[in-house]
């Protein structure tokens, strides 16, 4: 359930800014809102996901705070974002892990790095664990193939079925049915939005990130965290043909493919999301949603946290240390498939759907 | 204070304002190497005067760009200038505005202003102004940004009580901040502070009582004192000290700084109606851009200087969304008691109003020739009977955009004295000495053009003037 104080608000703000448009250049948020002239819930729900938080209106804006109308559309909009992402969080009950999401997943994690750290002190003991594994089959020396792989893709498949039942009642509730999704030119042009990162661009300006000055860095690191994360999974895809369609075991030489893309995209990563985070710390207070700013921070650091021990253990992996730094790696790794859909990363669901209706209407409204 | 900390506070160049003539002043003289301090009045959250709620300006050009859609040549825009002010402007000022703004596009840009280009073909654009990104807030954080980048040196909550003025020169000026006064010395100073619109005492020595009951467009900080200091000084009026440019705003709006959201467009899709629920001009008189800015006057005339603006559902949707939704009820009689006028005076107007509307082709976006016979004041066009329930009502009061009043100026932005003779190191910009070039009317975007080119202006005559 949406807070109605919380959409009361957003709607009071929405009529302000309806009757003002000054920043319809910035973003999508402002043309979409011109397209309405009163805000339903689902509207308003639709318009917090369309926003990417660049927070060049907030800076732009002659009603913002200490202003009497108090007017602070990107912190009533990550307001109404993190209670889309907990009302549309499948199985309902989970939707308590929002509450303190940086606390719950930051947990999670931890959690999930001791099981598998205990499991396999419990099931092969220490002396396979601290000691050295070299040559083909080494990691499975530690983690036997089937143990680190099942539980991966299950909890993998899990989240995304979980985040896929999240989106498609979102898409229900805010655009209409299904057969609308077949519409190959909208499809097209949310996804070039989505991969540029269009609406970061602030209409040419940038985002006035991490403060009222335009920069464009919020923008370049997202695009590294995102595409690293692509490069990551990309080095496990072609990992998976190495291991099943030919027979090589991992470790895999430093030359080879998996290694080469797991390591840039770890690099790419471990920039992107240390970068976010340095800038999340410096950023405004004033347009932030404190809640929104907890559930970043907690994906940003399990994001670099895996990056960071999948990078160690390519450097250590011939050391007695390899064994430890495996354990807390797949750790980290299934921390992170486990809160997807219960953390910041269900914003690339939510966002998308809303792209997706955002080019919909708009070329429905300009009649093209 | 010592003799270093006297030296200190040397400046070539005082700016004293801190809208966009101010900004455009300060950053003129500092490029021209002059030392520059900017005074705004206002707190920093509050700064950039009346520019904060602008939203585009407009400028001589002979072509379209991205952000224009075509040509406005300078006969044009003379025409457009003459037309909104009867011939009130002085011929020379105006022309030099209109030439002088040919380039301003170009260097807003090189200043850190962004144009707003067409997002997807959906955008607003015209072909006589240009809309910069984000409005007037973020056309001033762009310039405050670049002046203090260039060196000139900004305090805010720093408002000018006393101007030195002796002979025709400046010496000095005093300045209130954080509780105390203190005195600042420069070889020249920059007027660029505005008119009197925020100053209700001010106002009401032209309109009494009823200033009570006027909103203001702007911040508070619009005060005038600068303005009143340099008439008393023996500056040169200009402009009509009763006159301001307003317009009908929602009468539930802030008392200040409700900017561009609390204005109302329904005037002409309706009837509007004093407190005694009688009409009381030609809703349907012209098209609405040309006017959108007499109804501020028209209210302010009315008793308690309320105004009613009555609709039904047919017209709903042709009209800006408003802040506050319209007041509905069921029948004009349930409408009349929801605004507390007399229920039979308003269902006369409305009745009698119905009669005398004549049928013909309705046409929102032109002179059309729905229109009403017999009845005084008449409604010349858009005239559609009330008859389709629900009916909704705004309550509108004049919220005042500026005041008319300013000071004389010559072709080098120099204040003009009562002698005829200019002041010698005193200079003028922005809405200060708009009178000169718009005597009264209004033209979109205009008032921007005037402060930028005088703001130009006195920026490099005051550069040039201290380091000579």
């Amino acid at each position: 359930m949406l807070s109605p104080d919380l959409l009361a608000e957003a709607g009071r703000q929405m009529a302000i800014c309806n009757a003002c448009r000054y920043c319809e250049g910035y973003c999508a948020v402002f043309p979409a809102m011109e397209r309405r002239r009163t805000f339903t819930d689902t509207d308003l729900v639709y318009l917090a996901n369309l926003c990417f938080e660049c927070r060049d209106c907030y800076y732009a804006c002659p009603y913002a705070p200490p202003h009497q109308l108090a007017v602070n559309v990107p912190k009533v909009l990550a307001e109404l974002r993190t209670e889309t992402y907990r009302d549309y969080a499948a199985p309902r009950f989970v939707s308590r892990l929002f509450r303190r999401n940086g606390l719950a997943v930051g947990l999670i994690a931890v959690a999930a790095v001791a099981i598998v750290a205990l499991l396999v002190l419990a099931l092969r003991g220490p002396s396979v664990l601290f000691a050295t594994h070299l040559g083909e089959g080494a990691f499975y020396a530690v983690i036997p193939f089937a143990g680190m792989v099942l539980p991966a893709s299950a909890l993998l498949l899990y989240a995304l079925g979980a985040l896929l039942v999240g989106v498609v009642r979102f898409w229900r509730d805010t655009r209409g049915t299904l057969r609308e999704l077949i519409d190959a030119r909208a499809v097209v042009r949310a996804t070039r939005d989505a991969l540029g990162l269009e609406y970061l661009k602030g209409g040419g300006a940038g985002c006035t990130y991490p403060d009222a000055r335009f920069s464009h860095a919020r923008r370049r690191l997202h695009h590294l965290v995102f595409y690293g994360f692509l490069l990551d999974l990309a080095a496990t895809t072609v990992a998976a043909i190495y291991h099943h369609v030919l027979g090589w075991q991992a470790p895999y030489p430093l030359g080879s493919l998996p290694v080469v893309l797991g390591t840039v995209g770890g690099v790419l990563l471990l920039v992107g999301a240390g970068g976010l985070l340095s800038l999340k710390r410096r950023s405004d207070r004033q347009p932030a949603d404190r809640a929104m700013l907890g559930m970043d921070v907690g994906f940003l650091a399990l994001l670099f946290l895996t990056s960071l021990t999948g990078l160690l253990l390519l450097a250590l992996r011939e050391t007695p240390a390899m064994g430890t730094l495996l354990a807390v790696h797949l750790g980290t790794v299934g921390g992170l498939f486990i809160t997807l859909p219960y953390g910041k990363f269900a914003h690339v669901a939510f966002r998308y759907a809303a792209l997706v209706q955002n080019s919909i209407e708009s070329r429905r409204s300009s009649g093209a | 204070m010592g003799v270093s900390d006297r030296a200190a506070r040397t400046f070539d160049v005082l700016v004293v304002g801190g809208g966009n003539a101010a900004l455009c002043a300060a950053m003129t003289a500092r490029r021209a190497a002059a030392k520059v301090l900017l005074l705004e009045a206002s707190p920093e959250a509050f700064r950039g005067g009346n520019s904060r709620h602008t939203r585009d300006i407009r400028y001589l050009h002979d072509r379209s760009t991205d952000y224009l859609t075509g040509a406005y040549p300078e006969d044009e825009f003379w025409d457009d200038l003459f037309r909104v002010t009867g011939g009130e402007t002085n011929e020379r000022l105006a022309g030099l505005t209109i030439r002088e703004s040919a380039d301003l596009g170009e260097w807003m840009a090189r200043h850190g202003i962004r144009w707003q280009r067409p997002l997807h073909g959906t955008l607003h654009l015209s072909r006589t102004n240009a809309f910069f990104l984000g409005g007037g807030k973020a056309l001033v954080n762009a310039y405050y940004d670049t002046a203090r980048r260039l060196g000139v040196q900004l305090a805010y909550d720093s408002e000018v009580r006393e101007l030195d003025i002796r002979e025709g020169r400046f010496l000095s000026a005093v300045v209130g901040r954080e509780g105390e006064s203190r005195e600042i010395r420069a070889k020249t100073v920059i007027l660029a502070s505005g008119g009197f619109e925020a100053n209700i005492p001010w106002l009401k020595e032209y309109w009494g009582e009823a200033a009570d009951n006027f909103a203001i467009r702007g911040t508070p900080y619009n005060q005038g004192r600068v303005l009143r200091q340099l008439l008393d000084h023996g500056a040169r009026p200009v402009g009509n000290p009763r006159e301001f440019h307003a317009i009908a705003v929602d009468a539930r709006g802030p008392k200040f700084d409700g900017g561009i959201v609390t204005r109302l467009d329904t005037i002409p899709f309706g009837i509007a109606v004093n407190e005694h629920a009688r009409r009381f001009y030609d809703e349907g008189e012209d098209l609405w851009p040309k006017r959108y800015a007499i109804w501020g006057g028209l209210i302010a005339r009315q008793p308690d200087q309320i105004a009613f603006s009555i609709l039904d559902s047919k017209v709903m949707e042709r009209f800006m969304p408003s802040v506050f939704p319209a007041i509905p009820a069921h029948s004009v009689r349930e409408l009349a008691l929801a605004l507390k006028l007399a229920p039979t005076a308003l269902e006369a107007t409305v009745a009698e109003f119905n009669r005398s509307v004549r049928p013909g082709p309705y046409d929102p976006s032109g002179l059309d020739g729905c229109r009403t016979e017999g009845l005084e004041p008449p409604k010349s066009h858009w005239a559609l009977r009330l008859d389709v329930p629900p009916f909704y009502a705004y309550p509108l009061r004049p919220g005042i955009t500026f005041t008319y009043l300013g000071v004389t100026v010559d072709e080098r932005a120099r204040v003009v004295m009562q002698d005829d003779r200019p002041a010698q190191n005193v200079f003028a910009a922005g809405e200060i000495m708009a009178g000169n070039v718009l005597g009264r009317g209004y033209l979109a975007g205009f008032g921007l053009t005037i402060g930028s080119v005088f703001g130009r202006i006195a920026g490099r005559e005051a550069a040039r003037c201290a380091v000579a």
